[in-house]
């Protein structure tokens, strides 16, 4: 390799690893998101030809937060009698100012993981709405430009950008602190960050719309983001949930669609080509978690579709086992999503009767109006009560919910075998 | 310190002009409770719904400015650290948990007519 290419994927490592580490310590000494993000981005630069000329450093995270926070201290020293910046409320970790004071004292990054985790609270603060806390915690945690984020979530690069600056000013004015939770909230706001990345991950694992099923990008994203949480907090029970919840669903990516794109329904996967080492780590997790009293969302259904995938065939899933979970989900989190899927392990346990009562309370409801999943669930039962026509009306219901073509094709393949059985 | 505005939002105000103590007590109280505490520096409980009158260009209307479930029924501003403290203050109001809710906004500016003789 190069100097040059091998300091590039140094630096490309380094983006992928150590963003929201150096972003992190970077912002408690600038006071400021935007400058310590100038900086952050000034230091990469910096880099680049600093590290073509001295090799690249032994600590490259240690390199970049030192070069941003010398340039933040600069930028503050320069401009605090121009110009009155909206103030990030930092929170002392130890004694105040000392960071400011010095950008250079000690190791720059030895104050982590405490700053990671404040930057990720802060972007995942219940004052933001949940779409402002993924934006920015796509763009301050994982790093990604706005036009990728604009991408991911089909909204257009103003509109993002737009939502990003709202955000950052909502978190200056009305003073949203730059700390982490004490423990009394923490429940409450882990919650907060679980639950966006999560929705990273979702919006990766089925697009909303578009080609193709599944953003391999916004998973594996969302994967790193767990991978961070569970580093910076190994003993939470919800992270390990979260984290085995998306090594069980990744782990059958290669098998939701075929050779064409086109969508496979869990029966009918190729139980062999599912990734077993994420399938057993996953398990590993969950059994840990499930010891612990009180098993929470997240563990919950990780321990659900840990269980669907442990079987050795579809057919020889344990339904009654699913039902109880589902059951103990519901407890936890009362969602008519949750609900919903319920239907599905109890048309196996109690039958499709049973379940088509269940989905069609929930379609009075009217909570799900809108959401795909219940009509072709509902189409799917009506079928195996031999009921072809209003199966084939669900299914078209279904159709008019989604915009993933992956999913539109899947529904009018079951239209077309109703029609010729 | 920042100061940041608590909006009391319910179905109407306590404070009908004829209503005793016996109830306007949960209200006074909180706002007892935080006059005490130091942190509250201005407080304005507002009088129900039907007395409420609302101007717009060409037309002037009896009730709230919005049609709604919720009126404002006072607001008070309170002295914090940051929003998560801000937060938790307005939390214990009672309206919280009793069908109505608060909005917590920061304060920009304020102004006070100086007391006359």
């Amino acid at each position: 390799m190069s100097d040059s290419a091998a300091v590039e994927a140094a630096l490309a490592d380094a983006h992928r690893r150590e963003w929201a580490r150096v972003l992190a310590a970077t912002a408690r000494v600038a006071g400021d998101l935007d400058l310590a993000e100038e900086c952050v981005q000034e230091a990469y630069a910096a880099a680049v030809r600093a590290w073509a000329g001295s090799g690249v450093p032994d600590n490259p995270a240690a390199w970049l937060t030192t070069t941003a926070r010398r340039r933040a201290v600069d930028v503050i020293r320069r401009e605090s009698a121009l110009r009155a910046r909206l103030p990030l409320l930092v929170e002392p970790a130890g004694e105040p100012g000392e960071d400011a004071a010095d950008p250079d004292a000690g190791d720059p990054t030895a104050r982590d993981p405490d700053d990671r985790l404040r930057l990720v609270f802060t972007c995942c603060h219940p004052a933001l709405a949940q779409e402002a806390q993924v934006a920015l915690t796509l763009r301050l945690v994982c790093g990604l430009a706005t036009p990728d984020i604009a991408r991911a979530f089909l909204v257009s690069e103003a509109t993002m950008a737009a939502r990003i600056t709202r955000a950052k000013k909502k978190i200056a004015v009305a003073r949203i602190p730059y700390r982490v939770p004490r423990q009394a909230e923490l429940p409450e706001r882990l919650r907060a960050v679980l639950n966006v990345v999560h929705l990273v991950f979702t919006a990766g694992h089925t697009a909303p719309s578009g080609p193709s099923l599944v953003r391999a990008d916004l998973v594996e994203l969302a994967k790193g983001l767990t991978g961070t949480l569970r580093e910076l907090m190994p003993d939470e029970t919800e992270v390990r949930g979260l984290h085995a919840l998306l090594l069980v669903t990744d782990a059958r990516r290669a098998t939701r669609t075929d050779a064409r794109g086109r969508l496979i329904r869990l029966a009918d996967q190729d139980r062999s080509r599912w990734d077993r080492a994420a399938l057993s780590e996953a398990e590993a997790l969950i059994t840990g978690c499930l010891r612990m009293a009180r098993p929470g969302r997240y563990v919950l259904q990780a321990a659900i579709a840990s269980l669907y995938a442990g079987a050795p065939t579809y057919e020889r899933t344990d339904w009654p086992q699913l039902v109880a979970l589902y059951d103990e989900l519901l407890r936890v989190w009362p969602s008519p999503v949750v609900a919903l899927n319920r239907a599905v392990p109890l048309a196996e346990a109690a039958g499709p009767e049973a379940a088509l009562n269940e989905v069609e309370r929930l379609e009075r409801d009217g909570r799900l109006s809108g959401y795909q999943y219940l009509p072709a669930i509902k189409a799917d039962l009506l079928l195996r009560l031999g009921r072809g026509g209003a199966a084939s009306a669900a299914y078209r219901q279904a159709m008019d919910l989604t915009a993933n073509e992956a999913e539109r094709a899947f529904l009018a393949d079951r239209i077309s075998s109703i029609r010729m059985s | 310190m920042a100061q940041y505005a608590v909006l009391i939002y319910t179905h109407d105000s306590a404070h009908d002009p004829a209503a005793t103590a016996a109830d306007t007590e949960p209200c006074d109280r909180h706002s007892d409770d935080l006059a005490a505490s130091g942190v509250m520096i201005a407080a304005y409980a507002l009088t129900p719904r039907d007395m409420a009158t609302s101007v717009r260009e060409n037309m002037i209307t009896d009730g709230p400015f919005i049609d709604s479930k919720e009126v404002v029924a006072g607001f008070y501003v309170i002295e914090a650290p940051d929003l998560d403290a801000a937060l938790a203050i307005a939390r214990t109001n009672p309206v919280v948990g009793d069908g109505g809710g608060v909005e917590v906004r920061p304060v920009h500016s304020s102004y006070l007519r100086p007391a006359t003789e």
